[in-house]
């Protein structure tokens, strides 16, 4: 039962690979958020499982937090959001689908290999994760990059967390609780700001598309 | 007078958050920003009380070994609390004016004054925690809270700055959230986990054991995280827009005091990382984005036609000479470093008072729209062009002693970097320079301002900038010599 537990930590986290991935080549923004919840359900299963292989009652904490948090609260919050804003389908992304998803496939490669001398050091039971976690941090990243709306941007902003989060978790069995609640914190926080501010966008340009925000330039532009 | 060191540490980051706390409901009020200064100034009471009390009784370590207080945060507590206070100070008719000229309202007053506490604040918790783990929350915490600051116009300009403000900072401080991660794992090994194993204290009693591959991939996300924020290029993108579009009060302490603590973040990671390995990657590693962030800069500000933007490349400039300084490491580096990092921070808020008056009464931000400072706004004139002056490294202000001494530890140890340095130092005195220059003379095309500037902070800045380029407290170089065998390198 034990060694089937600790297995269990690498199917979440190659579910959340798999998660990243599809976000990857989603173009429908409420597909986005489904996924976004997924990622956020595999976390709360991966914690329970570490905190109960670990024995580490924080965990539990760190848990329900998780599912507070990033399976209801911020899930909901997009929700309202898409509904009062009725964005839909994101723009046609910087760069084609196969073409990112390539790209993602070379970026899992180079985290494996940046983790694996660590991975080796690590006396965690779900050491192998790491590489992992940080692939998922990198997609994430890339899915920022390219993606040309204000929603998509955030749900990458708030994956990339996700894979932070799952690499404390994971990789070193919890960090402590009180960096935990701060960055609940900063993330809550984060999210609401960002909302405020995706109303400010929409009622200044009547649109959510960020190649509105090109304006700033280094020579030649008036000042606001 | 409260003398338990431990107490004041509480006080010092109480007090600014009650601050914000208060003028969330009375920071729109007639008195908000009477209250604000108010608020700051009992900081800053703290902040010197404390001082006072680290130079008599040394280093502090405090509520569970949570906080601590040694030479190399004691003077960035005191000169956070005192920009504090007088950007406090400099806020107070300036943004009574952006009111009267319906730029700012009730709401966004209140907005205004309590984030620019809690800002405060959260630098002052970022500064004084052991936590590494901590710094990354507050120093997260100091972003969130100005955001909503750069947006505050809610021109498209504004919110564009404020969007790349916190996405591009956001991603940056991931990558230190994951250094700090990869700390934690390797400190794990030795000290095993919970708390202990992220406190700078405990970490850098043990830092010759720790796993150096593990730290020397923790170290390069922790630069690269953190160096978003110190705004390196080429993390940079952010800061010339969010200081040009937010208003002047915030691009004063973003400027004179943001930048400070995430390379203070970054110093601490230092110490360990070096500690770690031999190789001295650390040193390498921020020589290359010192000098990269110095040399773009000074090219970039020949091209800059908003004087606030002009003056946030000049920023990106000395965060990269600082850099580079300490990247070379040594106890003169190092300690020029710290003096460049005071120093810089009292002209260049200075330099945004002033500018931000400036631009207020020519109702634009543009240089080519401002001239004749020195016939219609004497003060004003003097305390841009001597501003200027020092930031420029002009003798005898503080900046000149320390590029000095910079330059000169170059000299010894990377030959090649001085001409570089030198020559990058020249392009950036020419274009400031010569922008500030026509900015001062000429025919003044001023209308009369209703309110009185507050130019007292502008000239106690450069006062105090002066002085340190003279004569440096005895305090304050045994602090700065502490400091400097501390970050080591």
């Amino acid at each position: 039962m034990h060694a089937l537990l600790e297995q269990s930590i690498n199917l979440y986290a190659a579910i959340l690979l798999i998660v990243s991935f599809g976000m990857i080549s989603q173009r429908r923004i409420l597909s986005l958020v489904h996924l976004y919840t997924a990622q956020g359900i595999t976390l709360v299963l991966a914690t329970l499982t570490v905190g109960g292989l670990t024995h580490q009652p924080e965990l539990f904490v760190s848990a329900g937090l998780t599912l507070a948090l990033k399976v209801v609260v911020i899930p909901v919050g997009l929700h309202r959001i898409i509904d009062r804003m009725n964005v839909r389908w994101d723009v046609e992304p910087l760069l084609n689908i196969p073409m990112t998803m390539l790209i993602g496939i070379v970026l899992v490669v180079f985290s494996f290999n940046l983790a694996m001398p660590i991975a080796r050091l690590s006396t965690s039971i779900a050491r192998a994760t790491l590489g992992i976690a940080l692939a998922c941090v990198l997609l994430s990243f890339m899915m920022m990059i390219v993606r040309a709306k204000a929603i998509p941007q955030v749900i990458g902003f708030l994956a990339m967390e996700n894979g932070l989060f799952f690499a404390a978790t994971a990789a070193t069995n919890g960090m402590p609780m009180i960096v935990e609640l701060g960055i609940a914190l900063d993330v809550l926080v984060g999210v609401l700001i960002l909302s405020v501010f995706m109303f400010q966008i929409r009622e200044q340009f009547d649109s959510l598309d960020i190649r509105h925000l090109e304006q700033l330039r280094d020579d030649g532009r008036d000042a606001g | 007078m409260i003398a338990d060191p431990v107490a004041l540490l509480a006080l010092l980051v109480l007090v600014p958050i009650a601050g914000g706390l208060v003028l969330a409901f009375l920071g729109h009020s007639r008195h908000g920003p009477e209250i604000n200064v108010a608020f700051s100034a009992l900081t800053l009471a703290a902040a010197a009380a404390l001082a006072a009390a680290v130079v008599r009784g040394g280093p502090v370590l405090g509520l569970g070994e949570r906080f601590f207080i040694d030479p190399l945060n004691a003077f960035l507590v005191a000169l956070t609390a005192l920009v504090g206070f007088t950007t406090a100070l400099f806020s107070r008719p300036y943004m009574r004016i952006e009111r009267e000229h319906g730029r700012m309202t009730g709401p966004r007053m209140r907005l205004f004054h309590s984030m620019y506490q809690l800002f405060i604040a959260m630098m002052l918790v970022a500064l004084t925690t052991n936590n590494l783990g901590v710094l990354w929350v507050a120093m997260e915490a100091a972003t969130l809270t100005t955001v909503l600051l750069v947006s505050v116009y809610r021109t498209p300009a504004s919110l564009e700055a404020a969007w790349k403000y916190f996405i591009l900072c956001g991603v940056g401080i991931a990558q230190a959230l994951f250094g700090t991660l990869l700390l934690y794992l390797a400190a794990d090994r030795v000290i095993g986990g919970g708390e202990g194993a992220l406190l700078w204290t405990h970490l850098d009693a043990v830092k010759s054991q720790l796993e150096p591959n593990i730290l020397s991939l923790a170290f390069v996300f922790l630069l690269l995280g953190y160096g978003t924020k110190v705004g390196l290029v080429p993390v940079h993108n952010w800061l010339p827009d969010a200081h040009a579009e937010g208003p002047t009060p915030i691009s004063a302490v973003l400027s004179g005091l943001l930048l400070n603590v995430a390379l203070y973040a970054i110093l601490r990671c230092k110490v360990l990382a070096d500690g770690a390995m031999a190789s001295g990657l650390p040193g390498r590693a921020m020589i290359g984005f010192g000098i990269l962030s110095v040399v773009v800069a000074a090219l970039f500000l020949r091209r800059q036609r908003d004087v606030k933007r002009m003056f946030a490349y000049s920023s990106i400039e000395h965060m990269g000479l600082m850099t580079f300084a300490f990247g070379m490491g040594g106890p003169i580096a190092n300690f020029a470093g710290l003096l460049h990092m005071t120093v810089h921070s009292l002209t260049k808020s200075a330099i945004f008072f002033a500018v931000g008056h400036a631009t207020q009464r020519a109702g634009s931000q543009l240089m080519d729209d401002i001239r004749g400072l020195l016939q219609g706004a004497p003060t004003l004139g003097w305390g841009l062009l001597l501003g200027s002056l020092a930031i420029l490294g002009v003798p005898p202000f503080g900046v000149f002693t320390s590029e000095f001494l910079i330059l000169t530890s170059a000299m010894r140890q990377l030959p090649w970097a001085t001409p570089v340095l030198l020559l990058a130092l020249a392009v950036a005195f020419a274009a400031v320079f010569a922008r500030t220059q026509a900015m001062v003379l000429g025919t003044p095309n001023l209308p009369p301002q209703r309110h009185a500037p507050a130019l007292l902070p502008v000239f106690v800045h450069l006062a105090l900038a002066f002085m340190l380029g003279l004569y440096i407290p005895p305090f304050l170089a045994d602090w700065y010599r502490q400091a400097a065998v501390l970050i080591g390198g």
